[in-house]
């Protein structure tokens, strides 16, 4: 019996060796493996057993190490990720069959998906798909949709014999390749923004405001520090030593590091401590000396825009943000004339992102730089607000990406940087700081909730006469991206179709609540669910079939989009309705005769949605710039600045890059992201990555290639083959070897180098919105099979069919996995996700899909190519998930008879809506 | 801050440390930690899981007695009466393969959860709690033993060391059904246990019925047992059903569902329920 709470020294088996390991008898293992033994394999998503991701065996069994106690784990055998191929023979089957499906994207859940898939495979010889699902049920999946990580079980557990494919030289583009990156990802050792980081660093921990609003008054910080040895040092609002204020858009910036005198929001820090780790882990809170002041807060958006409220920005007279309009034609005259009018009011909800890694990351003082290297989504844009923060010049402060364990719009945002910098920088000491999962859902953003008015008409041919749409989001306390999303809006509000009298405006709205920004659509999934709600009413009282009025509606090449907008190439909305016809009539024959035999409370139904998102910031500047050289060794620097956060840009840009120079992806090396070493490639969304970054690496690429011809006299069509301090050119007969090491390099070491940015180009939009906002738009179209049971209003996606036109599918098995990832947070948008502030902020309150919840996903590739883009390619990112929440309202609509106009559509609103339609 | 944290390595010097007061006891903890948040673990803390005997499964003529430390997975694992098919179905249903694997039936119990997945069933099973102390052993119904949301008539001192469950009828049916917002990991919007045992002539001799998180205890729908007994098992006996047999029900609104669709989906549990639990039976 160990009496002692405070340190015990413990064995265990560890991996297959023993080990004595120091450590508190309760702590979590997770810790322990963490933190005192270097496993860092196993993440840790929530301390709550709710994600998996610190899934490790005890004692063969797969459990949470989030839950185990270290005394507990004493005298037991533990395997970690790390250990996997030595415990499970059928672990090294399983990574294979992994990086073949495309089954891991940002990784961070790979290490608990591998421990639980071995843990099956080494017990069941021929698992089920159910089989898998069981197993995996346990670890969340943010990216993936998991349906490719069941189809590397179940292809694993079929013996798995994978054939890689390496494409020869001038063949990436379009080759299904394994990630680049994938080794990584797959035996653990990926680093994330909580691991790595230097052993003497400080710990940060926040101190947060318990309201959603009120005024706060600290007392004496200096007698507490004093009182708490191993606290180095608290910080407050008055040691910033630049601008107490932060934000994405240079121009609405208003978030302060630390708050000053009020909290605009539960969870906004108003100080913040600095220490060694257990001391900063260990003490009361309450002992704090901070005294609150609770004051009346706008919980609402109504609320916010009362006459006479409370301005929660001094400078923003009735709370309003900003707004967005785009009005083309006119509306009033098309409604008076319309024959057929629809008209409906929508609303959504805070939707949290639920990446599996809460925010994290330290920071290194090196004389009069600051390094920092977290978890991000936009480097260069983090660099330049540190710097103003710190008031320290932009080269002086270096960004190193760490591998995002998601992001999908939230990690764009500070949260951990503007802390762990100011403190590294004033104490001169490595401080890191990791989120706790509460912390992370209550402080950063969310998408927008959305109140929409929409009215649409049509002719009695079926033709779209006008919409009118008024949406509100609901911004939260600080600005974020609620002015790209209430521009962004009005851009996309019309669908994809032809809309000749239009008008859309927006308002983004603040309120005491968590800041809503950037999430995978900037409120374009929110206004299709009200869009393309409205067009299967009005399809349906047109008595048309609601695909073949999509159809008949679709913009082309030669129609003005809502923005006057001729797009000219690259338009593939018809041609993924299109590719929806055969699956749309087989699933309605199928649901309805499902529906004539149906004895019990299933009703099945189909819905259709469609889609369109330009790639790109909206009217503004957009560049990136990819740098890229050849080594004397005859090795090629890709210097890859775009973020990977899990969507594989580091591979998909490599596959670019190799066709554009003409060698094989073997001899290129990655440089990825760093703002010492990467020039800027942007930020990571608006789904621009593959479009613009992919564009500067084929220019890029063909420049070098150029060099290195030109260097050798050899024509345009020659090939180049690297190898060993050597470049070899073949241009027909001829054959001319350069010795690279006889070459001079450049600063960098590089004997060719070259350097290309491409901005796409758009033009400003005037006070009607009317312009070229983008200069690609990505096309697409769903249709969902549900089957609904009419008693309890519960939900199951039978399968998504998935037509994008992505205009070239660069990487095809990483394209279907963007498909598949976008369509479970929508599903999850359409059927679960609600975030209510201040009571669930948590994983097992606030539910996104498990493994159990999606479908089948089949998906469509619909090549479209645009001349703008790399080899044509379009991106893809956000679009798979802005048709798959409307498809499948619309198909509970084909099944039940009920229109949802409130999400999520939980089995409670779903009855609410059939017992007011007396159903 | 007085941390202590034991490891006992059996139930008297566990029952030892227990009299001591002021302490948490520690089994799967698939609670305790998640409770803890970010914090590190202060207090007085005793581990059962060095505890051998805990972790039994008996299955004699009396009475099944299932030891208070037992897993989920355990549980499944055991060969059971299929009147435990509820239960075990029950099992499958809590959080994922990785709490399963860890946390206690015993620790179910003692959490009191309104939304605890063992109670229904267990309840459904007549099922009895064994509690222990320095001042000796006592038991008490399931029923009586958890009194409200987050409070059991643990006293002082005590540890659960066992679930007993008397022996059904010789043919005994149980099925258990789990409502939530979707697979895996998920706290139940409503569930509902029903055992069912038969007579020689086809008709119900006993029924048991519970429902889970639509009150702050799990409840036996006693109207409605009684209305069962001596109802002929074919399809249909859920039609018997009628909505004032869940008036003692009072379910809340809360981030999963509100109080009207939770007492009418438990309604239609219910009745689910009782026809799948009458076509086990007639198999």
């Amino acid at each position: 019996m160990s009496a002692d709470g405070d340190a015990a020294v413990l064995a265990m088996s560890m991996n297959g060796a023993p080990v004595r390991v120091t450590a508190r008898p309760g702590d979590r293992l997770s810790h322990v493996l963490r933190e005192r033994l270097g496993l860092q394999g196993a993440k840790v998503g929530c301390d709550a057993g709710d994600c998996g991701a610190c899934t490790v065996l005890l004692d063969g069994a797969p459990v949470c190490a989030c839950l185990v106690s270290a005394a507990q784990a004493e005298g037991c055998s533990v395997t970690t990720i790390e250990g996997l191929d030595a415990y499970s023979p059928n672990a090294a089957r399983l990574k294979r069959c992994f990086a073949r499906h495309g089954a891991a994207q940002c990784g961070i859940c790979t290490p608990g998906m591998l421990v639980s898939a071995a843990a099956l495979l080494d017990e069941t010889d021929a698992p089920t798909g159910q089989d898998v699902k069981d197993a995996l049920g346990g670890v969340l999946c943010r990216c993936t949709g998991y349906r490719k990580i069941i189809a590397a079980v179940l292809d694993a557990a079929r013996g798995g014999e994978v054939v890689d494919v390496v494409p020869v030289a001038g063949t990436a583009v379009g080759a299904r390749i394994a990630r680049l990156d994938g080794k990584q990802k797959l035996d653990g050792s990926e680093k994330f923004g909580a691991d790595g980081h230097p052993a003497d660093a400080l710990v940060a921990r926040a101190i947060r405001s318990p309201h959603h609003r009120a005024r706060f008054a600290l007392g004496d910080v200096a007698a507490w520090v004093a009182g708490h040895p191993g606290i180095a040092r608290v910080f407050t609002a008055a040691d910033v030593p630049g601008r107490n204020c932060h934000g994405v858009i240079g121009a609405f910036a208003d978030q302060p590091v630390l708050a000053v005198a009020e909290a605009r929001h539960r969870g906004e820090a108003v100080a913040l401590v600095v220490g060694e780790a257990d001391e900063v882990a260990g003490f009361n809170e309450t002992s704090f000396p901070v005294t609150w002041t609770a004051r009346d807060a706008h919980t609402t958006i109504a609320g916010a825009l009362a006459e006479g409220g409370h301005l929660i920005h001094a400078t923003r007279p009735g709370n309003i943000l900003t707004g967005g309009r785009v009005a083309r034609g006119d509306v009033e005259a098309a409604f008076a004339a319309a024959p057929v009018l629809v008209e409906g009011a929508f609303e959504t909800s805070f939707v949290e992102h639920a990446y599996i890694e809460p925010e994290a990351g330290f920071a290194v003082r090196v004389r009069d730089t600051i390094e920092i290297t977290a978890c991000t989504q936009s480097p260069y844009m983090d660099r330049d607000d540190i710097a103003k923060i710190l008031a320290i010049p932009p080269e002086a402060v270096r960004i190193i990406p760490t591998a995002v364990g998601g992001g999908f719009g939230s990690k764009l945002d500070l949260s951990v940087q503007p802390f762990i910098a100011l403190a590294a920088w004033l104490l001169r000491r490595p401080v890191r700081m990791v989120y706790s999962r509460s912390e992370s859902m209550m402080t950063t953003t969310k998408r927008h909730p959305a109140q929409i008015r929409i009215r649409a008409a049509a002719g009695r041919d079926g033709k779209l006469l006008g919409l009118d749409f008024e949406g509100d989001f609901n911004t939260g306390a600080y600005a974020s991206w609620g002015p790209t999303v209430a521009n962004r809006v009005p851009v996309h509000a019309s669908g994809p179709y032809f809309v000749p009298n239009y008008r859309a405006v927006t308002r983004a709205i603040h309120t005491h609540l968590v800041p809503a920004g950037a999430f995978r659509g900037f409120g374009v999934p929110q206004a299709a669910i009200a869009q393309e709600q409205v067009f299967d009413e009005l399809a349906i009282k047109l008595g048309m079939d609601p695909l073949e009025f999509r159809i008949l509606n679709a913009l082309d090449g030669a129609t003005p989009t809502v923005t006057g907008q001729v797009l000219g190439d690259g338009v593939g909305i018809r041609a993924c309705l299109e590719a929806l016809r055969e699956p749309w009539r087989r699933a309605r024959a199928e649901c309805a005769a499902y529906n004539d035999e149906a004895a019990g409370p299933m009703r099945r139904g189909a819905g259709v949605a469609g889609m369109w998102y330009g790639c790109g910031n909206t009217s503004l500047p957009n560049p990136s710039t990819i740098l890229a050289g050849l080594k004397p060794d005859g090795r090629l620097s890709l210097h890859q600045g775009a973020v990977d956060i899990g969507q594989v840009s580091n591979t998909v840009i490599t596959q670019i890059f190799a066709d554009a120079v003409g060698v094989a992806l073997s001899s290129i090396d990655l440089v990825s992201a760093d703002t010492a070493l990467t020039p800027d490639c942007g930020k990571t969304s608006a789904s621009r990555q593959t479009f613009v970054t992919g564009k500067a690496a084929e220019l890029s690429g063909r420049q070098l290639r150029a060099r290195i011809l030109r260097a050798a006299n050899a024509g345009d069509a020659a090939r180049i083959e690297l190898g060993e301090g050597r470049a070899t050119v073949i241009d027909g007969e001829r054959r001319r070897v350069l010795e690279l090491p006889t070459l001079a390099p450049d600063p960098r070491g590089y004997v060719f180098a070259s350097e290309a940015t491409f901005d796409p180009q758009t033009t400003p939009l005037d006070a009607d919105g009317q312009g070229n906002p983008y200069a690609v738009y990505g096309f697409g179209g769903q249709m969902a099979e549900v089957e609904v049971d009419i008693e309890l209003g519960t939900v199951k996606v039978l399968r998504i069919t998935a037509a994008h036109d992505v205009g070239h599918a660069i990487n095809p098995t990483l394209v279907e996995g963007q498909i598949e990832g976008g369509v479970a947070q929508g599903l999850g948008m359409a059927l679960m996700e609600e975030f209510h502030p201040g009571r669930s902020e948590n994983l097992h309150d606030y539910l996104i899909p498990t493994i159990g919840d999606m479908p089948e996903v089949v998906s469509i590739l619909v090549e479209e190519p645009s001349s703008v883009g790399p080899f044509g390619a379009k991106g893809i990112g956000e679009q798979a998930l802005i048709p798959t929440a409307p498809a499948i309202l619309n198909a509970i609509h084909a099944a039940t008879g009920v229109r949802i106009r409130r999400v999520p559509a939980t089995p409670d609103r779903i009855r609410a809506a059939m017992a007011a339609e007396g159903k | 801050m007085d941390t202590q944290y034991f490891s006992p390595r059996s139930l008297e010097e566990a029952m030892q440390l227990a009299a001591g007061g002021d302490f948490r006891l520690l089994v799967g903890g698939t609670d305790v930690y998640p409770a803890l948040g970010g914090k590190q673990m202060g207090g007085r803390t005793i581990d059962l899981t060095r505890i051998p005997a805990l972790d039994a499964i008996d299955v004699t003529a009396g009475a099944v007695r299932i030891g208070a430390r037992v897993t989920w997975t355990g549980l499944i694992k055991a060969a059971l009466p299929p009147c435990f098919d509820g239960l075990k179905a029950a099992a499958r249903e809590v959080g994922s393969r990785q709490i399963q694997n860890r946390a206690s039936i015993g620790g179910n119990l003692c959490n009191a959860s309104p939304a605890a997945d063992g109670v229904p069933p267990l309840l459904a099973l007549n099922a009895g709690v064994e509690l222990a102390s320095v001042a000796g052993v006592r038991r008490l119904a399931l029923a009586d033993f958890i009194q409200g949301n987050r409070r059991t008539a643990l006293r002082a001192g005590e540890i659960m060391t066992a679930i007993i469950v008397p022996p059904p009828g010789q043919r005994a049916a149980s099925v258990f059904r789990k409502l939530g917002s979707r697979s895996y990991l998920v706290i139940s919007i409503a569930m509902v246990a029903v055992t069912l045992v038969a007579g020689d002539r086809g008709a119900v001799t006993e029924a048991r019925i519970a429902v889970g998180a639509c009150s702050p205890v799990a409840r036996r729908l006693s109207g409605l047992e009684a209305t069962l007994v001596g109802a002929k098992i074919a399809q249909g006996l859920g039609k018997l059903v009628q909505p004032r047999h869940l008036a003692g029900l009072s379910p809340i609104d809360d981030v999963r569902a509100t109080a009207a669709y939770r007492m009418e989906a438990a309604h239609h549990l219910v009745r689910r329920a009782l026809d799948d639990c009458a076509a086990r039976l007639a198999a």
